[in-house]
């Protein structure tokens, strides 16, 4: 690796081949640019959001009145189970990890493009099919998977759900899982071997870092996740006994693979959020971010953790250590809370320009700080035992999950949009976005914290006039249509923004990392010039140069050898 | 009578970890503490959980209260300062501020603080754990509990008395499980399909009904009446009415209402 010039890096320009390049439809079709690749992920994961959001409205409609009959038990089964899927495994991890990632990991090390572009364009395919098909269960004479998204054995095999649909659950994850597979040994390559000459490992932004954590995360998890569908399946078509007791099958085992990959994929799902935070609140603060390598440290702990906690999710099985899994799962809050305390020390004492991405930012950090206590509550084994499949933790996982892929992924949408597109949204109804959203978020989700203690079971299709859930149940039911309000006005503002586009500029929020120094925008292949790289914020160095990190750094040295030679004399 | 699954036995290693094993600082002072907050918390508000109708219900719901205390100064502890921030910090000018990159002291603080706060509280864990999952060598009774689609069987063991689910989807009948106040019963709980979840909010806890794996937990009941009970796992079509009652009444009045059920007797 060469150390950096001083000047502006002249970059070879590629070829021109404009003549040549293909426009429209065919382009997103047949490209392998990993900026095209990455909006395709968003774009795609956007719908998915909308659909599987639309779905939340009917479950929450069921749910407005005791003993309704809105949908029918089967129905309503089907609906939560592809619900919780797609957010699971369509919008939450491919949104981040197929789009901003893709988008964002190239541009922000200085690369030219992914390590295997087609590869990255197999991804993509192999996540839309995918997600189409976990949609075709519908379609079908027995209708979809009514098992819950994690399909626990026995109730998924062949005897308790027959029928297609569930065969098409099983496929349409493992496809999406072999998309986030690929992405993984793309992104973790792309990041070893394509950073641009003097961007170290150190001086990496943490989005880049988080998505490195993230990567290795899936090529630890997704292959147990994938090797356990495939089991079923075969427990399903071809009379293998591996989850049924009647062959001597285990059931419980299905819990033990599928947690295996579930915990650390929560942590899938929530790494490449925090990275988002980590790049909004420092430029909108104007000051670098707090505690850098605490941070780094944190992600590595919290990925190191992550694989030793699945069984908290098993602790009324009865046939786990509770010991252990509660301390590793009580453990895992330490490096949450140090990256939640960094942030705050990365927007104290700085300029807060409260511009939508800032707000909702903030937004994530009180929601995913509620939902990250009562996760500490539910690390307790007793406390799980009362709590376990109720709407406590229906709340619990809604506060961190909602929390981290809408309210961090809003705050990277706006933040990034005007890279994404050369284009400016509209930022009063950014601010409405964000506060319909935050408001129907904590009306829908804080009453179901004490439906959980009064005792309401998760999945459940119907309750009784006589439980007790009827006043809190409707509170929660109006807060979901508040949220529903404020998707339309994100979609409004998107509309307006490309029907009167308002011009962006390349770098509108004064931003500190390499995708602020090309144009708006990026071109193909991205850069024809890159900044020098000599710190965490090459652009922030370029564009303020009496503030510059490098030379902060270089003061300090000079200060501490002045200190030295003092000490000598 | 204690048939292992292929994973071992469903009764929990409880003492694994064992609190002697435990540096004796650690144990003093969370012992010292717990204790305190534990009769302190009889004044406590109870933040909407329930108390627990049985003494294992009992603990959960102190441990429980203690782990809402400690949560908020917690939750101050990062609203305030961010409340701070966005109220103080607010943009006024284009000024550059301080460009600080780290401050090892306040990260150190923000480490080991977390670390003390969780130690303290899986030591309070593994003692309510201990209790609630502890199971009696000598109860004065046993219920087999059988989980199925879409209901629950109820089996009396030592008197020959089983009451069961009679019929699904709106019509239910639901089984009644009777257990004596003040006396503790050591439930066996298995399932014969999928996987079910035996809950009484009333006491405070669930269990899993699995197939293949026989769990074992007690109940000492502390006050009568009746509870509702519920299934939490979701097992299929009519999960949300896979309801039962508990109904807890006086030794005395076991005893009469045992003797009255004939054998095998069906319902409720």
């Amino acid at each position: 690796m060469t150390i950096a010039p001083e000047r502006m890096e002249e970059l070879e320009s590629h070829p021109p081949n404009h003549g040549s390049e293909p426009s429209g439809i065919y382009k997103w079709v047949t490209s392998t640019d990993h900026k095209v690749i990455g909006k395709n992920y968003m774009y795609t994961a956007l719908v998915f959001f909308f659909i599987a959001g639309l779905m939340a409205e009917l479950i929450r409609t069921q749910l407005f009145a005791p003993n309704n009959h809105f949908v029918s038990p089967q129905t309503y089964n089907e609906l939560f189970t592809i619900h919780g899927s797609i957010m699971l495994y369509i919008f939450a991890g491919p949104f981040v990890f197929g789009g901003f990632a893709n988008f964002l990991v190239p541009l922000q090390i200085g690369a030219p493009d992914m390590a295997f572009p087609r590869l990255n364009a197999l991804s993509y395919w192999l996540f839309l099919t995918g997600s189409v098909t976990m949609l075709l269960g519908f379609l079908t004479a027995s209708g979809a998977a009514a098992f819950g998204w994690v399909a626990y054995a026995p109730l998924s095999d062949s005897t308790y759900s027959p029928g297609a649909g569930p065969d098409l659950w099983i496929v349409s994850v493992a496809l999406v899982g072999f998309s986030g597979i690929f992405t993984a040994v793309n992104l973790v390559t792309t990041i070893f071997y394509l950073r641009a000459p003097g961007l170290t490992m150190f001086r990496m932004p943490v989005f880049t870092w988080n998505m490195l954590v993230t990567g290795i995360l899936i090529l630890i998890s997704f292959p147990v996740l994938t090797a356990a569908l495939v089991m079923l399946y075969a427990d399903r078509h071809f009379g293998t006994h591996i989850f049924s007791v009647k062959g001597g099958g285990v059931p419980v085992l299905w819990q033990n693979l599928f947690w295996f990959f579930g915990h650390p994929e929560v942590y899938i799902l929530a790494l490449p959020y925090f990275g988002i935070i980590t790049e909004v609140l420092p430029v909108f603060s104007k000051k670098p971010v707090f505690g850098y390598k605490g941070l780094v440290f944190a992600t590595l702990a919290i990925a190191g953790l992550s694989t030793g906690v699945w069984a908290h999710h098993m602790f009324t099985t009865g046939t786990v250590l509770l010991p252990f899994f509660s301390a590793m799962s009580l453990l895992i809050a330490v490096p949450t809370g140090i990256k939640i305390f960094t942030w705050i020390g990365t927007i104290w004492r700085g300029n807060l320009d409260f511009k939508t991405p800032l707000i909702f930012a903030i937004g994530f950090i009180v929601a995913f700080t509620m939902g990250g206590i009562t996760g500490v509550m539910l690390a307790s084994p007793p406390i799980d035992f009362y709590t376990h499949d109720t709407y406590f933790v229906v709340a619990h996982f809604h506060q961190v999950l909602f929390g981290s892929a809408v309210f961090a992924g809003f705050a990277g949408f706006y933040y990034w949009y005007p890279k994404l597109t050369g284009r400016m949204y509209r930022e009063s109804l950014g601010k409405w976005h964000f506060w319909l959203t935050f408001i129907g978020f904590n009306i829908t989700f804080l009453p179901q914290y004490l439906l959980g203690l009064r005792g309401m079971p998760r999945r459940i299709a119907e309750y009784g006039p006589s439980d007790g859930f009827t006043f809190l149940n409707k509170v929660s039911t109006v807060g979901a249509y508040v949220t529903a309000i404020a998707f339309v006005v994100f979609l409004y503002n998107f509309w307006i923004s490309w029907r009167k586009p308002i011009p962006a500029g390349d770098n509108p929020w004064d931003g500190h990392t390499l995708e602020w120094a090309t144009s708006s925008p990026p071109p193909s292949h991205n850069f024809h010039k890159l900044p020098p790289i000599r710190s965490l914020r090459p652009t922030w160095d370029m564009n303020h140069p009496e503030h510059a990190d490098w030379k902060a750094h270089q003061e300090e040295l000079a200060r501490k050898k002045s200190k030295e030679r003092e000490a000598a004399l | 009578m204690r048939a292992s699954g292929l994973l071992g036995s469903a009764s929990f290693p409880r003492r694994l970890v064992h609190l002697s094993r435990l540096p004796k600082v650690v144990r003093v002072v969370g012992t010292g503490l717990g204790a305190s907050l534990v009769l302190g918390a009889c004044n406590l508000p109870t933040f909407a959980i329930n108390k627990g109708a049985t003494t294992q219900g009992r603990d959960t719901f102190h441990l429980f209260q203690l782990f809402t205390i400690i949560s908020i100064p917690v939750l101050l502890s990062v609203f305030v300062p961010l409340g701070w921030a966005i109220f103080r910090y607010r943009k006024k000018d284009e000024s550059i501020p301080k460009q600080t990159h780290s401050h090892i002291p306040v990260e150190v603080t923000w480490t080991v603080i977390p670390i003390l706060i969780v130690a303290f509280l899986f030591v309070l864990t593994v003692q309510v754990e201990n209790k609630v999952t502890a199971v009696s060598s000598h109860p004065n009774l046993r219920v087999n509990v059988v989980g199925f689609q879409w209901g629950w069987k109820f089996n009396y063991p030592s008197f020959g008395v089983t009451k069961v689910t009679q019929g699904v989807g709106g019509s239910s009948v639901y089984p009644q499980l009777v257990l004596p106040e003040g006396e503790t019963t050591t439930i066996h709980l298995v399932s014969n399909d999928v996987v079910h979840g035996f809950y009484v909010p009333q006491f405070d806890f669930s269990r899993y009904a699995l197939p293949g794996v026989n769990n074992y937990f007690d109940f000492t009941p502390t006050q009568t009446g009746t509870f509702i009970g519920r299934c939490s796992q979701l097992c299929g079509l009519y999960h949300s009415e896979m309801l039962f009652t508990v109904k807890v009444v006086t030794p005395a009045q076991f005893n009469s209402w045992i003797s009255q059920q004939s054998h095998n007797t069906i319902g409720a």
